[in-house]
């Protein structure tokens, strides 16, 4: 099938939640695709590689205790924002939203956004060169798209399968040797750092999915992205509220959890921690293979 | 002759405790098996408090008693006042160290709700430094499964858990977090802390 470069970008643009003046299918000159291709495109890269640059700067182990938050000024004002629009908007909407739905629906639809995502993290899988996650992640898509009807039915996980792996091209960076870079709050999409951050720019593009989802199609896709933000928003509205609004600094709570939570996630890739079954000391009631040590960097308390 | 034997018995008891002194401490202290069997005490616990479904306020009750049965509960307390733990009176580190277990026995204790119809379940154990990590997962109808390990340490003198790690966030080092802030909200003045912390969670 032919791709249209401008269509592709206005998918993605619709994916991001922008993009509405491309998107009402105004006849385009040859010229202006070609600056609507470019001037974004380049301001996107330029944005990926200044956020990448900053990673050049203290390497993670080195902050384990004190968090590298250059920018934290700024990041508190975001922070203070992205509370107001959880206050304000998205708590209740999460809230109508599934009070609305019935729970089978929501997890349906939850469901299927979480498996068309699956193809971008089988990409980021073969840029990290761990096989065993692509495979995993591959079988897991092919069992929910078949037998659980589009990805609305979590069949593999009912089946028992490996937990999917959700790599992304944050955690990609990560495997290249790429430094974590500052701590980030972004609006609205809340806590990051700027490796992560420029993984998520990468991650437009990385999902083969999008480039041959035709037009109207996508919409649902991106609808579902929303909903199942929601869903999450809804599913995990106890921990998400008692972070912002009991917490004594939210703030530092949040960069807190986000930054073991986020170190965790990124270390736990299961290739390399997998054990070769025709090795010695099989009988010793070790941890399962594919999950390395979580507290390996931290400090004795009884020394301290 | 009884001299004579008391001398051997000396110089093996000697030559005995200096063998022990150079052993690694961990060949006879604490063992996986032993970090596996405090572990399996506490999840057992938890899991009974959990399927019997009581009111809140027995459910905190519940906690705070498995909390301090199985958990180094003075050290944990200490370790989350940071250095400021060093210019607190013993007076104070008491009252800290009561207030501290209760507001975490209040605030974890109230989410155990959300486990109703979940399971916990043991999956291994590693040594990592000079203490073992107790992995174990705990499944809840409607999320995906999530991870959560026990770091165990007999440094305390018994076998007693000193963290736990849920998606890689350490219960201690999170806590920190928070009561630095608590502790920078009353200008550092640990009464005032210990006043807000009988309040929160």
């Amino acid at each position: 099938m032919p791709l249209r470069p401008g269509a592709v970008f206005r998918k993605f643009a619709l994916l991001r939640g922008g993009g509405s003046r491309l998107a009402k299918g105004k006849q385009l000159t040859q010229h202006s695709i070609i600056s609507a291709m470019l001037t974004p495109r380049a301001a996107i890269c330029g944005a990926a590689l200044a956020l990448l640059g900053a990673c050049a700067s203290p390497d993670p182990a080195l902050t384990r205790g004190t968090p590298f938050d250059p920018f934290e000024a700024s990041n508190r004002i975001n922070h203070e924002n992205t509370k107001r629009v959880d206050r304000r908007v998205l708590r209740p909407l999460a809230e109508a939203y599934s009070a609305a739905m019935p729970d089978p629906a929501e997890t349906g639809i939850s469901n299927f956004a979480t498996n068309i995502s699956l193809p971008g993290a089988m990409v980021n899988n073969a840029l990290q060169g761990n096989g065993v996650g692509m495979t995993s992640d591959f079988y897991r898509f092919l069992v929910n798209t078949t037998l659980g009807i589009g990805g609305f039915i979590d069949v593999a996980s009912k089946m028992g399968m490996p937990a999917r792996t959700d790599a992304d091209f944050g955690q990609t960076l990560y495997t290249w040797g790429v430094n974590e870079g500052p701590y980030i709050e972004l609006p609205l999409l809340g806590p990051s750092t700027s490796r992560a951050a420029a993984g998520r720019v990468v991650d437009w593009f990385t999902n083969p999915l999008y480039y041959f989802i035709e037009e109207p199609e996508i919409y649902y896709v991106a609808g579902a992205r929303g909903a199942r933000a929601l869903t999450g928003r809804g599913l995990y509205s106890e921990s998400i509220n008692s972070v912002l609004y009991d917490s004594a600094d939210s703030y530092a709570a949040t960069r807190s959890y986000y930054l073991q939570n986020r170190r965790y996630k990124i270390g736990n890739r299961g290739s390399d921690a997998y054990l070769d079954p025709y090795d010695a000391d099989q009988n010793s009631p070790a941890a399962p293979a594919g999950t390395p040590a979580v507290s390996a960097d931290f400090e004795d308390p009884y020394d301290q | 002759m009884t001299s004579d034997v008391t001398r051997r018995s000396m110089i093996t008891a000697s030559l005995g405790a200096a063998c022990l002194a150079t052993l690694p401490r961990a060949a006879f202290a604490l063992t996986d098996a032993g970090a596996r069997t405090l572990v399996d005490g506490v999840v057992a616990e938890i899991n009974r408090v959990i399927a019997s479904g009581g009111s809140l306020s027995s459910m905190i009750a519940e906690f705070e008693a498995i909390f301090r049965r199985y958990g180094d509960v003075d050290l944990i307390a200490r370790s989350t006042l940071g250095p400021d733990a060093n210019r607190a009176s013993p007076a104070q580190m008491a009252a800290y160290t009561d207030a501290f277990r209760g507001y975490i026995a209040r605030k974890y204790g109230k989410r155990f709700k959300e486990f109703v119809g979940g399971q916990i379940q043991v999956q291994g154990v590693r040594p990592v430094k000079s203490w073992y990590e107790v992995q174990s997962m705990v499944t809840m109808r409607g999320y995906d499964p999530f991870d959560v390990r026990f770091l165990v340490s007999d440094r305390s003198g018994r076998d007693l858990f000193f963290d736990m790690v849920m998606e890689g966030i350490s219960l201690r080092l999170s806590e920190r977090t928070e009561i630095g802030a608590m502790l920078d909200r009353r200008r550092g003045d640990i009464d005032g802390l210990i006043a807000d912390l009988r309040q929160a969670g």
